[in-house]
């Protein structure tokens, strides 16, 4: 069989597939809804740090002063300055430890911060002053929000702590003085300029598991489905190969999870403010490696599985630890050890990485070498075993 | 073009320990309408599948239009037409595009195929339904449509396994012209499986009758018929208002009749042989107190034959040996009672 015929069958067929599924309506516009909506649910529900507003948080200022000056005080003030601009805290009062902690088992505060009795005399003796943050541990973005608040309260008050020394021990006054070191500066710095947030970090993960839904939905449901009908006999009886069929369905199926893909690149780009610092070329090439190294695994379970239900229900069964360890929603790295282990052998896992690299990082071809190397092979690998399976399960 | 169409030859499949087809050995003439002609589960549809590259034989050979099954099924593929048990078509398209697609999987270049189309549809008498989808037609239309798709390549050879099945009288009558049709216009060779005596009968030219997987029987349906009439053998049917079992038995046991099959609880039908096998019954029957209303002298039927030979009733065979793909189902129903 001449190549130019085996692609005019394989075009055939695609086309045959593609003709079908645009007969619904419904089916198009759930093609384009269902990445908008994972889009939106993914971003209000995994919210960036300055999204999170009002939350309860109770102070307890212990501080004694000495010779009438407070940093508990000064602290305190400049808390509720910051918070005045960012409206992330609803501050009330607590007198101390036990206070705090009822009041979040109560559910009343998510988070204390205790200002301890000896706080403006360490930071006089030049020790260093310590301030106790208690959050609410059921409320994983609590601390995260707590430390970030703190963190640029901490930098300013670090400034007057500066001044304040400088006026006490040199008797120099602000105005005089050519410059102020602060004691201590914070500084957070990406490699790529502007704020990263969390759709930064998803749409390219998402990018690469709705192209592997897509498609591995899809297969089961465009052979096995043809199986059980008895559609596909009308094919297998033509003299067409059956390189034809496999891959007449693989290409309409990628067809539907490149658009789906794009819906969310374009999504991601349009409303979320996601920026692509990399070559969209190199995120389109992604993409079809992605779909290449899952059409095998698609295939090899369809020759298994005697009837699509069976099919599909399989595909499920592998598609959701894919989707949770593949560092598509959480970072690989929060995970325990021997669940990073796992999302290793997912090759999901590399299509997320290489696509987050390319789209967030800017990388090129030879960062994600690895990556795609690894695609590959597994493409190469399991198509390898689905191809003779599935003729012999063809010709049962 | 050889006299011989299909040549099969110790034919066999097995499905693990079930041997859906054993050693089944037969020959279609080119240009006739052969018939398999079984109980579901007898082997049929497996033994059309084989022959059209769908399955590979466990053991024994095959060519179709000269060409080997296992060696060359892409020629084989080239030169075959097939309706399916389940309609091959796909119900979102349209007739024309259902068509048009099968046509293109035989490269058939495009204005050929299109003329050929048109034809095909206008045979059928579907033009005007040509570019409505499958969705909307009937099921006699669809499987109208399901015939003339097996048609698109001009196949020398058309397999068509249990074509009226699950269609309403008027459909089946014009299906069975159409295969008739096919046949003379179009000098195509025709194998059709059926569990439909009468189907077998009326449209095939010679029948292999096929059991368990095994062909018991092979001949014109005249000669079948014969076979079992030729002798002293006589069918009558009997309508007995008060029919018991007693009755039943009582001429189960008179030496010269064969079989008594009981189709519903009045009716009773019996095959004896011997010059007086009449009297002897009429008398048996009346011992025991029978009215008879009604008698008939019957023709033998294919049933009959089938009957002869197999030593059973042509139903789901089923309940003996389950096929492995027909698990489902109330296995074998037992309509009527059968005494021998």
């Amino acid at each position: 069989m001449s190549v130019k015929r085996l692609l005019r069958h394989t075009a055939w067929i695609c086309w045959k597939d593609l003709l079908e599924f645009s007969r619904s309506k419904m089916r198009v516009v759930m093609l384009i809804l269902m990445p908008l909506l994972m889009m939106v649910m993914v971003g209000f529900i995994f919210p960036s740090g300055s999204s999170i507003s009002h939350q309860p948080v109770a102070i307890a200022n212990q501080d004694l002063a000495v010779d009438g000056i407070s940093f508990g005080d000064r602290f305190i003030s400049q808390l509720a300055a910051v918070n005045n601009q960012t409206g992330m805290m609803d501050i009330s009062n607590a007198t101390g430890f036990d206070d705090i902690k009822t009041m979040i088992q109560d559910g009343e505060i998510s988070g204390g911060i205790i200002v301890p009795a000896n706080f403006t005399s360490d930071l006089l003796h030049h020790k260093q002053g310590s301030i106790t943050v208690m959050t609410d541990q059921s409320n994983p973005q609590m601390s995260a929000m707590m430390q970030s608040v703190l963190t640029a309260v901490i930098e300013q008050l670090g400034t007057q702590v500066a001044e304040y020394n400088l006026n006490q021990t040199y008797n120099v006054s602000l105005e005089d003085a050519p410059a102020i070191l602060q004691p201590y500066n914070v500084e957070t710095k990406g490699i790529v300029p502007g704020n990263p947030n969390y759709f930064e970090f998803v749409a390219p993960g998402i990018m690469a598991m709705v192209v592997m839904m897509s498609l591995m939905t899809g297969l089961p449901h465009a052979i096995s489905y043809e199986k059980d009908m008895g559609t596909l006999d009308g094919m297998l009886v033509a003299p067409t190969s059956r390189w034809a069929i496999i891959l007449g369905k693989v290409s309409s199926q990628s067809i539907r999870g490149l658009i789906q893909g794009f819906v969310i690149l374009v999504l991601a780009v349009a409303l979320f403010g996601v920026a692509i610092h990399g070559s969209i070329l190199l995120v389109v090439l992604l993409i079809m490696l992605t779909v290449f190294s899952f059409v095998g695994l698609g295939i090899l379970i369809t020759s298994f599985a005697d009837k699509e239900e069976t099919a599909t229900m399989v595909m499920m069964t592998l598609m959701f630890p894919m989707m949770f360890l593949s560092g598509v929603f959480f970072p690989i790295q929060q995970m325990p050890a021997f669940m990073q282990t796992i999302a290793n052998f997912l090759p999901l896992t590399y299509a997320a990485t290489a696509m987050r690299k390319v789209m967030v990082l800017g990388a090129g071809t030879p960062a994600i070498f690895t990556e795609v190397l690894i695609l590959a092979v597994f493409g190469i690998v399991t198509l390898t075993i689905a191809v003779p399976m599935f003729k012999k399960a063809m010709s049962r | 073009m050889s006299d011989i169409a299909i040549n099969a030859s110790n034919l066999t499949k097995k499905f693990g320990d079930f041997t859906a087809v054993d050693h089944v050995t037969f020959q279609v003439k080119t240009g006739e309408i052969f018939g398999l002609l079984g109980p579901n589960g007898a082997g049929k549809s497996t033994a059309i599948r084989m022959l059209s590259t769908l399955s590979v034989p466990t053991e024994g050979s095959a060519t179709v239009a000269g060409f080997d099954v296992k060696k060359a099924d892409g020629k084989v593929r080239e030169h075959i037409g097939l309706v399916s048990e389940k309609m091959i078509m796909y119900d979102e398209l349209t007739a024309r595009e259902n068509l048009r697609l099968f046509g293109e999987l035989y490269d058939i270049p495009k204005d050929v195929l299109s003329k050929r189309i048109a034809k095909l549809l206008s045979f059928v008498r579907m033009e005007q339904w040509a570019d409505h989808r499958i969705d909307t037609f009937s099921t006699g239309m669809k499987q109208r449509i399901n015939v003339i798709r097996a048609l698109v390549n001009q196949p020398e050879i058309l397999f068509l396994d249990e074509p009226t099945l699950g269609l309403d009288p008027q459909s089946t009558a014009e299906i069975r012209e159409l295969v008739r049709r096919i046949n003379i216009e179009n000098r195509t060779t025709i194998i059709l499986t059926t569990h439909m005596m009468a189907e077998a009968d009326m449209l095939c030219d010679r029948i292999g009758i096929i059991d368990h997987g095994k062909i018991v029987a092979l001949d014109t349906p005249g000669n079948l018929k014969r076979s079992i009439s030729g002798t002293d053998t006589t069918f009558f049917e009997f309508e007995i208002p008060n029919l018991d079992t007693n009755t039943l038995m009582s001429i189960k046991s008179i030496g010269s009749v064969k079989s008594v099959v009981q189709d519903d609880p009045t009716h009773v039908k019996v095959t004896s042989s011997g010059d007086d096998s009449f009297d002897i019954l009429i008398d048996a029957l009346r011992k025991n107190g029978a009215q008879i209303r009604t008698v008939r002298n019957l023709e033998p039927s294919l049933e009959d034959v089938f009957l002869r030979i197999t030593g059973h009733e042509v139903r789901d065979s089923v309940a003996k040996s389950p096929a492995p793909e027909r698990k489902h189902g109330p296995p074998g129903m037992r309509s009527n009672k059968r005494v021998r």
